[in-house]
């Protein structure tokens, strides 16, 4: 393991913003700290990059215990949420103070600061002074100074939220790309759920100071540990439930909110009879008109995960509408629906009844 | 883009309402009684109440005079030593005065603050009480077999005085720049492998040099125009131009020679805030290259 937090805790007075968390990092990935504002991902960043100190615990670098390493003797580098670049020098100074401070030979220094500016792609404005830049630029000034100094990971706070929408989408390739071509480790905190999906290999999303999960972005949104998590990433429709039958291959679980029980093709862990939780994502529930011929359940179980109901609102957003559907049981269903066809009427009008169903692989069912 | 112009005739008249008090304030009490003593540095004193401005600029030849170019330079010297060290103390001071706690903030203020609420007169004899030759600066040295040293109307004393009266006028102007640094370029310069020092001087000074500009100009000037301290503390040989100054409007009754002084006086500090404007403009220059 490149990096290893062993039961980190810091504490700010009585405020505990980072609560036991032990997490371990390999080398080469793109991991992602993600969580809400307050969670903690941004000090366990600064723990890592040595400026916080830990109240408990050990972080580990390459084996190495940091406890007592200055920011300045760690193998990291950082990208910081305001850039940080040296108003008082030019784009080229700013990328050659880390070496110039590690007393790399002028050629060398050189042709190393020319290289990474070349990756950020700022070859043409090595000459530049910060306040001719744009944000965007700005940014990959700080990429290119952190990346020069050929750190063993790259830690970036925030590294998107300053640029505007359209530059953020091409900077979020262009950040992944980056890091295939340099191989570098890098951790990157986000508050951004799509930045942390589209760019990570592996996310922790942290609430209150914990970790919530680790794990891929595909597992986080499709197999999510717990409501937070399920509720956090995308967007979800929630019940309350009761486990009533767990089988090897399959589980079935009844709501008050929805009048058919929910089936689920596979088993589960958990006691039967136990209060549990079941989350559909809006996506994976079909909509069909009521008129239309009445959807079958699964085979072992044709009136299971369907129900009745009514079109409340609806938001056409181009290449999906949202629809808040009121079913018979009482309850507000979040669905949306692609639209796979050009309609001069993309929308269906609220009023409409509708029958909504989902395959057996589309609920998950949580214990906590 | 708006401009001073577009303002309409309602707002104009609160304008005028809001600016009349301060405009006439100004005038009865700046413009005006300057420019009386400037009318005085061209004229001559006729028996010993009286001046008729002649138009002469023969106050301002006698300035020119060595015995007074000689207490100028030394003013400048006073001054520019002064500054320099409370810059050598004033900055350290202020830089921890930023990392401070905010408790810690509160007090290191409150030092620097009490003595400057504090009436100069007393601050003035009570340095003296200290730096006299009985007193017990020279106590403490006598106890370890040195002294006791002639410190007291010294130029050491002047120097010592002004730093201790014009220190918070480099600490206050310095820590709020400092307090306004974006403390991730500090946290940067670290994480790029600066020492503590390194970042000081690489990151910290280049960045708030503007700031440490004007600070130095804050303490600069009321040194410059120093009376009661190079008064008490100085000796014979340490006198600063305030006090020619006042002895010309006093003693020597010479009211056009002293105006001419002060206006001498005025140009410099002018001419320091003119090197600082074009500092300023030199660098906002250079960005734009």
């Amino acid at each position: 393991m490149l990096i290893r937090f062993e039961n980190v805790t810091k504490r700010f007075g009585s405020f505990i913003a980072v609560d036991n968390v032990s997490l371990d990092i390999a080398v080469g990935e793109f991991f992602s700290l993600l969580g809400p504002s307050g969670c903690g991902k941004t000090t366990l960043l600064r723990m890592l990059a040595g400026l916080e100190t830990p109240s408990a615990g050990r972080i580990l670098i390459d084996g190495v215990d940091m406890a007592g390493v200055p920011p300045n003797r760690r193998p990291v580098n950082m990208v910081f949420q305001s850039y940080a670049v040296f108003p008082h020098m030019t784009v080229a100074d700013n990328v050659a103070y880390g070496l110039k401070i590690d007393r790399v030979p002028r050629a060398e220094r050189d042709s190393r600061v020319a290289e990474a500016l070349a990756l950020v792609k700022l070859d043409d404005f090595a000459h530049r002074r910060p306040d001719q830049l744009s944000g965007g630029q700005r940014q990959r000034v700080a990429l290119a100074r952190a990346l020069v100094k050929r750190p063993k990971v790259l830690l970036l706070d925030e590294p998107l939220s300053a640029l505007d929408a359209k530059l953020r989408d091409a900077m979020r390739g262009e950040l992944a790309a980056i890091q295939r071509e340099v191989g570098v480790t890098f951790v990157m905190v986000t508050h951004d759920q799509d930045e942390a999906l589209a760019m990570a290999s592996r996310c922790a999303l942290m609430n209150r100071g914990t970790l919530q999960q680790v794990a891929s972005p595909g597992d986080l949104y499709e197999f999510p540990a717990n409501r937070f998590v399920a509720d956090f990433i995308g967007t979800i429709n929630l019940f309350e439930a009761t486990l009533a039958v767990d089988e090897t291959d399959h589980a079935i679980v009844r709501t008050p909110a929805l009048d058919a029980p929910v089936y689920l093709g596979h088993g589960v862990t958990g006691a039967t009879g136990a209060q549990v939780w079941v989350g559909i994502r809006p996506e994976k529930i079909t909509m069909t008109p009521a008129d239309a011929p009445r959807p079958a359940g699964p085979a072992a179980m044709p009136h299971a995960n369907r129900t009745p109901g009514t079109i409340m609102t609806s938001a056409y957003l181009g290449a999906v509408t949202l629809y808040d559907i009121h079913t018979s049981g009482g309850t507000l269903i979040k669905v949306t629906a692609p639209n796979g066809t050009r309609s001069a009427s993309p929308a269906l009008p609220a009023g409409t009844q509708v029958w909504l169903h989902w395959e057996p692989d589309a609920p998950v069912m949580l214990l906590a | 883009m708006t401009t001073a112009r577009g303002i309409s005739g309602g707002s104009r008249a609160a304008f005028w309402t809001v600016f009349a008090i301060p405009a006439v304030w100004m005038l009865a009490f700046f413009v005006v009684p300057l420019s009386i003593i400037w009318a005085y540095s061209f004229g001559r004193t006729l028996g010993l109440t009286e001046v008729v401005v002649t138009g002469t600029p023969d106050n301002y030849a006698r300035v020119f005079d060595p015995v007074y170019l000689y207490i100028f330079a030394k003013s400048l010297v006073f001054a520019g030593a002064t500054t320099a060290i409370c810059l050598i103390i004033g900055f350290p001071y202020a830089l921890v005065m930023t990392f401070a706690s905010t408790r810690a903030k509160i007090l290191l203020l409150l030092a620097i603050m009490l003595p400057f609420w504090t009436n100069l007169l007393v601050r003035t004899y009570a340095l003296m009480a200290v730096m006299r030759t009985e007193g017990w600066v020279n106590e403490a040295f006598g106890v370890i077999g040195l002294g006791p040293f002639e410190m007291l109307h010294t130029n050491f004393a002047v120097v010592t005085g002004l730093v201790y009266v014009h220190l918070p006028f480099i600490v206050l102007p310095l820590f709020s720049t400092l307090d306004r640094l974006d403390r991730s370029l500090i946290e940067a310069s670290l994480d790029l492998g600066a020492g503590h020092l390194r970042t000081i001087f690489q990151v910290v000074i280049p960045v708030v040099w503007p700031g440490i500009l004007s600070a130095v100009l804050l303490c600069f000037i009321p040194a410059l125009g120093s009376y009661l301290t190079p008064d008490l503390l100085g000796g014979p040989d340490s006198q600063m131009i305030a006090s020619v100054i006042e002895r010309q409007f006093k003693r020597a009754n010479d009211w056009p020679f002293g105006a001419a002084l002060s206006f001498m006086l005025m140009y410099l500090t002018l001419a320091a805030m003119a090197w600082r404007a074009l500092a300023e403009r030199r660098a906002a220059v250079r960005d734009l290259r």
